[in-house]
């Protein structure tokens, strides 16, 4: 090979490498990231069952059940709509009722949401910023209502 | 005092207004009083910043809830320790730490530069001025520590209860000193694109400073990573969550900086390359600033949101991204081109480990900024996390992993493929012994777990063998090759036990994920639970009081072969102030494993759930770091590095002709 010939391969090489990647970060996101929805938006969008996704709110008020164990089932509202989520685990220190919550998990058959992951990530505002941009868009929740 | 502070703060700004015209101006009219002004001014800003801090910290360690930021953060009945702390546990404060360190660096030039061409050292004090300069006007602008309350409210808001830990009396100093020690990295790049001239003496400056940098961030990463996983309480060590990746990418660039800026030191080649890098090092380092600064994410780590804060770095991040890239792009070209090298090669490993790293900083970079974007052109909302990085950032770190033990083995300019592997016979047979008895003897294990083992050994086994080869083994006699291995340089230890520290945390990754076991269930006082091989039983919850807090805290008997074996505690608590509950949990540590235990709600009739973990070996994912900064601190006292050096061996050298004559 000459000298020229040798760059090229190298530079090729390089650059299927490159495309690798590329090609695998994009089939990555398209498969692997997961979507978030307010229950509202549950009609309108199409969740197969057992398609991981993300679901915000607020904890509804008097929907907390404690099951056997470590077992827990309470409601997650926008004050449209709410679905019935299910979770087995340590609940974070921030979860409590009326408050923003985000669960991560799949739809059962029944059209129960298995959450495998509760987050009651946030501000010292007590709302996840998802569910606070997701009640102020259905007009739900002000700004000043959470000073 | 509070005062001094914040006009010391306000002379600092004006100081790097000084420090980024003068020397620069100098430089480029070739006048060298003009030149020698930048070391003075750069000193005496470090000190005027250093006074402001002081200040602050005062203002914070005597409550002095005057100060707006003390009262948003600090709390009178709060222990010492947290309230000197608190005082960069905001984003003011932390800011003002931010410029500190940065000036703190740029001082270090000053002082320590005394050798490096004028004109050089001139440009990069300027440019550290000009990074200055714009981070004082954002803090006087936006976030200014020092604005008083009037009146003075008589108690403080309390400082965040997960910071009140001795976490953030580390972790954010280490990195911070990490983030901003990249600066030099960037200042010398941009100084050396203002000049239009490169050498290797100029990355024998640089590697320096790479390797100190990259040394806090390595720290800072551990640590914080070990803070989160003791301190929120859910067993995790990394949840690839946005502000975390925002603190991987640049230590995956400076990574990536580190083994360029030795081809480049070394074989004058790559230099471009290596410019390119410290460049994109520093941008991802203030790309973590702007994303954990503007409020675009939620996280542990997001501060009070402030938009006009948000728009304001944005503006520096395009600014100095923006600026040093189109610089990069007209003068690249005057730059000469470095030597040749054959693929296989030392030179060729490091740039395949550069194309490696920097596209695995490509991918956790999209993974980042992908939701972002996705939501700002679509309105949707997506989460990235674990799932998109093991299929993207797993498969191109495995490859790298693999070559890593060739890499110091092959000789310069043209390597021996074959002689380096036969020199790695042993530690390749270690490795497929540690993956054969992993997935032959270990219940359970996967393929991933025995691939991952055999993975973390070859790495060991390698870096050891680099050790064993220069010493001579096999060649020479034991007490030769004993003098020799006493003989070598510290940087090749350094190489070696950064290597070793990355098998190490592999290591440790593989253990924990692999063979961890977890437990949840409800206990009642008497009751024992199980876990591989661990009995602990419930004693009880008992409430306590802390200076600013209360507790209820749950007491389990580690009992180990029908004898007890000390206790384990985990409590939650509450901080009236804040009125918050947070987790503490209690960890056991067994060898290198560890038993973690965080509790849950309590029952109606004295049960509580308790969440249990065994995690085996998941000491060696911190500890693999702390291996990896020994590296990097014996690399630095390598004898090339030291200042004075040649002066002093010229000295001895003139010494030992005039005896031997």
């Amino acid at each position: 090979m000459t000298r020229k010939q040798k760059r090229l391969s190298v530079i090729l090489a390089g650059l299927a490498f490159l495309g690798a990647a590329a090609g695998l970060t994009f089939y990555a996101l398209g498969q692997k990231a997961s979507y978030f929805y307010m229950p509202a938006d549950l009609a309108a969008a199409t969740v197969e069952p057992g398609q991981r996704i993300r679901l915000g709110g607020l904890v509804e008020k008097g929907t907390i059940v404690r099951g056997q164990g470590a077992a827990v089932a309470f409601s997650v509202t926008d004050k449209q709509k709410s679905v019935k989520v299910s979770y087995t685990g340590i609940l974070p220190d921030l979860f409590r009722e009326e408050q923003g919550v985000i669960t991560e998990g799949a739809f059962g058959p029944d059209g129960v949401f298995v959450a495998d992951s509760v987050l009651a990530k946030h501000d010292e505002r007590y709302m996840p910023k998802e569910v606070a941009d997701g009640l102020k868009a259905k007009g739900v929740w002000q700004e000043s209502k959470s000073e | 005092m509070v005062e001094t502070g914040h006009f010391a703060l306000v002379l600092a700004f004006a100081l790097s207004l000084v420090q980024m015209l003068v020397p620069l101006v100098g430089a480029r009219t070739g006048n060298r009083r003009l030149m020698a002004v930048g070391g003075p001014v750069a000193v005496t800003g470090f000190a005027l910043t250093a006074l402001s801090f002081a200040a602050l910290a005062t203002a914070y360690a005597g409550s002095d809830f005057s100060v707006a930021s003390v009262w948003e953060n600090s709390h009178s009945l709060q222990p010492m320790i947290y309230k000197i702390t608190g005082t960069w546990g905001n984003h003011e404060g932390s800011m003002l730490l931010w410029v500190l360190i940065l000036t703190f660096f740029g001082a270090l030039v000053a002082v320590f530069g005394s050798n490096l061409p004028a004109t050089l050292k001139a440009n990069v004090l300027a440019v550290q001025g000009m990074i200055g300069a714009a981070f004082f006007l954002f803090i006087l602008a936006t976030s200014n520590p020092f604005i008083r309350m009037n009146p003075a409210p008589i108690e403080g808001r309390d400082l965040n209860p997960i910071l009140q830990d001795l976490g953030l009396a580390v972790h954010p100093p280490l990195l911070y000193l990490g983030y901003v020690g990249f600066s030099i990295c960037f200042s010398f790049s941009v100084a050396a694109l203002i000049e239009g001239r490169i050498d290797a003496s100029w990355a024998r400056w640089v590697r320096p400073w790479t390797l100190v940098a990259w040394m806090f961030l390595t720290g800072g990463i551990a640590m914080g990573s070990y803070w989160a996983y003791y301190e929120l309480g859910w067993g995790g060590f990394w949840f690839w969550d946005p502000v975390e990746n925002a603190s991987f990418m640049p230590w995956l660039a400076g990574t990536a900086l580190l083994h360029s800026a030795i081809v480049m030191e070394k074989r004058s080649a790559l230099k471009i390359w290596t410019l390119l890098l410290a460049i994109l090092t520093f941008s991802l380092s203030l790309l973590g600033t702007f994303l954990v600064r503007s409020g675009v994410l939620t996280s542990v780590h997001a501060f009070a949101t402030d938009p006009a804060r948000g728009v304001f770095i944005l503006c520096i991040l395009t600014l100095f991204i923006g600026g040093s890239l189109a610089l990069f792009a007209l003068r690249a070209s005057t730059l000469t081109a470095g030597g040749l090298f054959h693929p296989i090669s030392r030179e060729g490993a490091l740039v395949l480990n550069n194309l490696f790293l920097t596209t695995a900083t490509a991918t956790v970079l999209v993974g980042t900024l992908y939701p972002l974007a996705l939501e700002a052109l679509t309105g949707g909302k997506i989460s990235v996390g674990a799932p998109f990085f093991d299929l993207t950032f797993g498969p191109l770190m495995l490859p790298l992993l693999a070559i890593v033990p060739f890499g110091p083995l092959l000789a310069w300019k043209r390597g021996d493929i074959f002689a380096a592997s036969q020199r790695l016979m042993a530690a390749l047979a270690l490795a497929l012994a540690a993956m054969l008895t992993t997935g032959l003897f270990i219940d359970g294990a996967s393929v991933f777990a025995a691939l991952g083992v055999g993975l973390a050994a070859w790495l060991v086994a390698g870096a050891l063998t680099d050790l064993a080869v220069k010493s001579g083994i096999g060649s020479v006699a034991p007490a030769v090759m004993l003098r020799r291995f006493a003989g070598l340089p510290r940087s090749v230890f350094g190489t070696a036990l950064a290597h070793l520290g990355l098998g190490l945390t592999l290591l440790g990754i593989v253990g924990t994920l692999s063979f961890g076991t977890e437990k949840i269930l409800t206990m009642r006082p008497g009751e024992t639970v199980e876990l591989s091989g661990h009995t602990l039983r419930f004693e009880g919850l008992y409430p306590q009081k802390g200076p600013n807090f209360t507790e209820d805290r749950g007491h389990f008997l580690l009992i180990s072969d029908g004898n007890a074996d000390g206790e384990i505690t985990s409590a939650k608590r509450f901080y009236p102030v804040r009125q918050t509950v947070t987790t503490e949990s209690g960890i056991r540590t067994l060898g290198l494993s560890q038993l973690y235990l965080s509790l849950g709600d309590e029952g109606n009739d004295g049960s509580v759930v308790v969440r249990l973990w065994w995690k085996p070996l998941v000491t060696l994912i911190w500890g693999g770091g702390l291996v990896m900064m020994v590296g990097a601190a014996l690399s630095l006292l390598d004898r090339r590095l030291r200042v004075g050096a040649p002066a002093r061996r010229r000295k001895l050298a003139a010494a030992a002709s005039m005896s031997s004559t």
